[in-house]
């Protein structure tokens, strides 16, 4: 037997993944492959299925293990050289408290749920390109656990991010986000997650992060973003190739992917408002605006360059689109100013933009920010002068589908508050917006199963009435919570930069400070 | 509903800022003349009307060294288009319709 040397990639592709395939004959398939009918997609033939990547097993781990190499090595340099005293800022850490509580466990639940798929689709195509996805993911977990260990050192509020993403309110948000994507069919998944998520709004998401990274000191996350991009972008592939492969095997199928999209358009979109305020209020050194980044990565890519590509299958522009348009200006400054009033019962700080970072918002919200937020702001800053601090006494009305506050306003009208009900079988529902409202009306036996922090502390699930008992139950220790300025971290990293800039830097960074010196 | 059919819909890629994409980016300049480069932290941004195509000959001429396709997959960070073509020597990125 005489085989080439070296097969083309194509026919690499096509001898290492679909011909590892084959059609059984002893078990009935619909048994093999039980979940991909019950969602309504028809599919006529699954080896139309395009991977354009043309990926086989080995030169996937070729160069998964060249990323990580990489990554280690730049992961060690940091830690050796002390590399989290060149940061912008400790506060700057916020934004990755943020990530580490909300997005890696995402990345988990991503992993277990691409294993399940790359056992349960029909097809070998869309197996391969789950089961690679599975283990991206998993890798991703890892690689953003050892990363961020870095600064679990030294800083509060990444101690117990697993727990806390089971418990703590707003992590809730990303927590039932993707569960609502878990519990659904195998199909509507892939345009949950890999269209909605991966191609639709991965670049508002991460690219703002690693940016971030980069520009405020932070070199392993930037790193790690960039080696878990490299996946995402084989990621977004599989989202495009998806949707194409759904919306040409059967026309019928059409009006089921475009429910699909407009629902995880708007669930992805609340998602991203976590986002929103973190590029805009959280990191020291600024990258670019929200408004500038959502105009750039999704008016522009997507709504003028993806979906005229889909109107060909008949596909239109997400349902309610145009409030997520009118909502640039705004979104990221209410969301902030709630975490501001709720940070003591988050695992990271918040505190009042410093004079120079008010006026970036100005500068780059004109319509909206001397209007409606410097205000609030400079009343904010006030109480602070004098003392205190403006925390929010009670628990916020939350969203039953989204599961964000309900802090979001009226269209058109940004000082109202945009509230909707629906009453279910005698229970009434409140939404924060017509995308939610809608969302739950398609299928209210799902939402009304929702495990809504506020009801759940209320009801004495939560560790007991009393904000610090709930606060206990979320593991939360002295400096993850509050207020920024004069927090454990605020003190050590002004201590610590005391003493690098002093002759004497005998103490190692972390151990516990000589007597304060003049 | 509007569409941007009149204008030039764009594609492109973002690649990591490193010395394998600069090379990269030198051999889609060649390649792609309307292409449009942009730098942002950490990141270089190359930008073209309708469709980018990256070459793998370019490539190696300006990097010196052999390079397969695949290799493509440790500078890229993010695309917006539809991978139309990813062989042995090219990927072309455009969109379908």
């Amino acid at each position: 037997m005489s085989t080439p040397r070296k097969l083309s990639m194509k026919k690499r592709y096509s001898a290492l993944t679909r011909d590892l395939d084959w059609t059984p004959t002893y078990v009935d398939p619909k048994a093999v492959f039980p979940y991909t009918s019950f969602e309504g997609i028809t599919i006529h033939d699954w080896s139309k299925w395009e991977d354009p990547f043309r990926l086989t097993v080995d030169s996937y781990f070729k160069y998964q293990a060249e990323k990580d190499k990489r990554l280690y090595a730049v992961l060690d340099g940091f830690a050796q050289s002390q590399g989290h005293l060149s940061l912008t800022d400790a506060r700057y850490l916020n934004a990755m408290k943020l990530f580490i509580q909300g997005v890696t466990p995402l990345e988990y639940a991503a992993h277990r749920h691409f294993a399940f798929l790359s056992r349960f689709y029909d097809g070998p195509g869309p197996r391969f390109a789950a089961q690679c996805q599975s283990v991206d993911e998993l890798r991703h977990t890892q690689t953003e656990v050892h990363t961020l260990s870095t600064y679990n050192k030294y800083y509060g509020g990444m101690h117990n991010w697993p727990e806390q993403f089971d418990r703590v309110w707003y992590l809730s948000v990303p927590k039932s986000y993707f569960e609502d994507a878990m519990s659904a069919g195998p199909f509507e998944f892939l345009i949950a997650i890999s269209f909605s998520f991966e191609y639709l709004l991965t670049n508002l998401l991460f690219v703002p992060f690693m940016s971030g990274a980069s520009f405020n000191g932070d070199l392993p996350t930037m790193t790690f973003g960039f080696s878990a991009q490299s996946d995402e972008s084989r990621h977004m592939t599989l989202g495009l190739e998806a949707i194409k492969f759904l919306l040409e095997q059967d026309e019928a199928n059409v009006p089921i992917v475009q429910e699909w999209i407009d629902k995880w358009f708007w669930r992805g979109y609340r998602l991203v408002a976590l986002i929103a305020q973190m590029l805009d209020y959280m990191l020291p050194r600024k990258v670019m605006s929200w408004k500038e980044s959502f105009e750039l990565y999704f008016e522009e890519q997507m709504l003028g360059g993806l979906f005229p590509d889909l109107e060909f299958y008949g596909i239109t522009k997400p349902r309610h689109v145009e409030q997520a348009i009118a909502e640039k200006d705004l979104l990221s400054h209410q969301v902030y100013w709630t975490l501001y009033q709720f940070s003591f019962a988050a695992g990271f700080t918040t505190t009042v933009p410093e004079a120079d970072h008010l006026d970036w918002l100005s500068a780059n919200y004109p319509e909206t920010f001397d209007k409606y937020f410097r205000p609030l702001w400079d009343k904010a800053k006030k109480i602070q002068d004098d003392g205190g601090r403006f925390f929010f006494q009670g628990l916020p009305q939350l969203c039953q589908v989204c599961q964000v506050p309900m802090l979001f306003t009226e269209p058109g009208d940004p000082t109202t508050l945009a509230q909707r009900q629906v009453v279910h079988e005698g229970e009434r529902y409140d939404f924060c917006s017509d995308g939610c409202q809608w969302i739950f009306e398609r299928e209210p036996e799902k939402y009304v199963q929702a495990w809504l922090p506020v009801h759940q502390i209320f009801q004495g699930n939560c560790g007991g009435p009393s904000v610090p008992e709930v606060l206990a139950w979320y593991g939360l220790q002295d400096g993850d919570a509050g207020e920024y300025l004069g927090s454990v971290d605020h003190q050590n990293w002004e201590r610590w930069h005391d003493h690098a800039a002093s002759a004497d830097v005998e103490a190692p960074v972390g151990s516990e400070p000589a007597e304060a010196r003049a | 509903m509007t569409t941007s059919d009149a204008r030039v819909r764009m594609v492109g890629v973002d690649l990591q800022e490193n010395d394998d994409s600069r090379a990269i980016v030198d051999a889609l300049e060649e390649d792609n003349p309307d292409a449009v480069i942009s730098r942002m932290p950490g990141l270089v941004r190359v930008r073209c009307p309708q469709r980018l195509v990256v070459n793998q000959a370019s490539v190696e001429r300006h990097l010196g060294r052999a390079w397969e396709t695949h290799e493509f997959q440790l500078s890229i960070v993010s695309y917006f288009g539809h991978i139309d073509e990813w062989d042995d020597d090219e990927i072309v990125v455009a969109w379908d319709h």
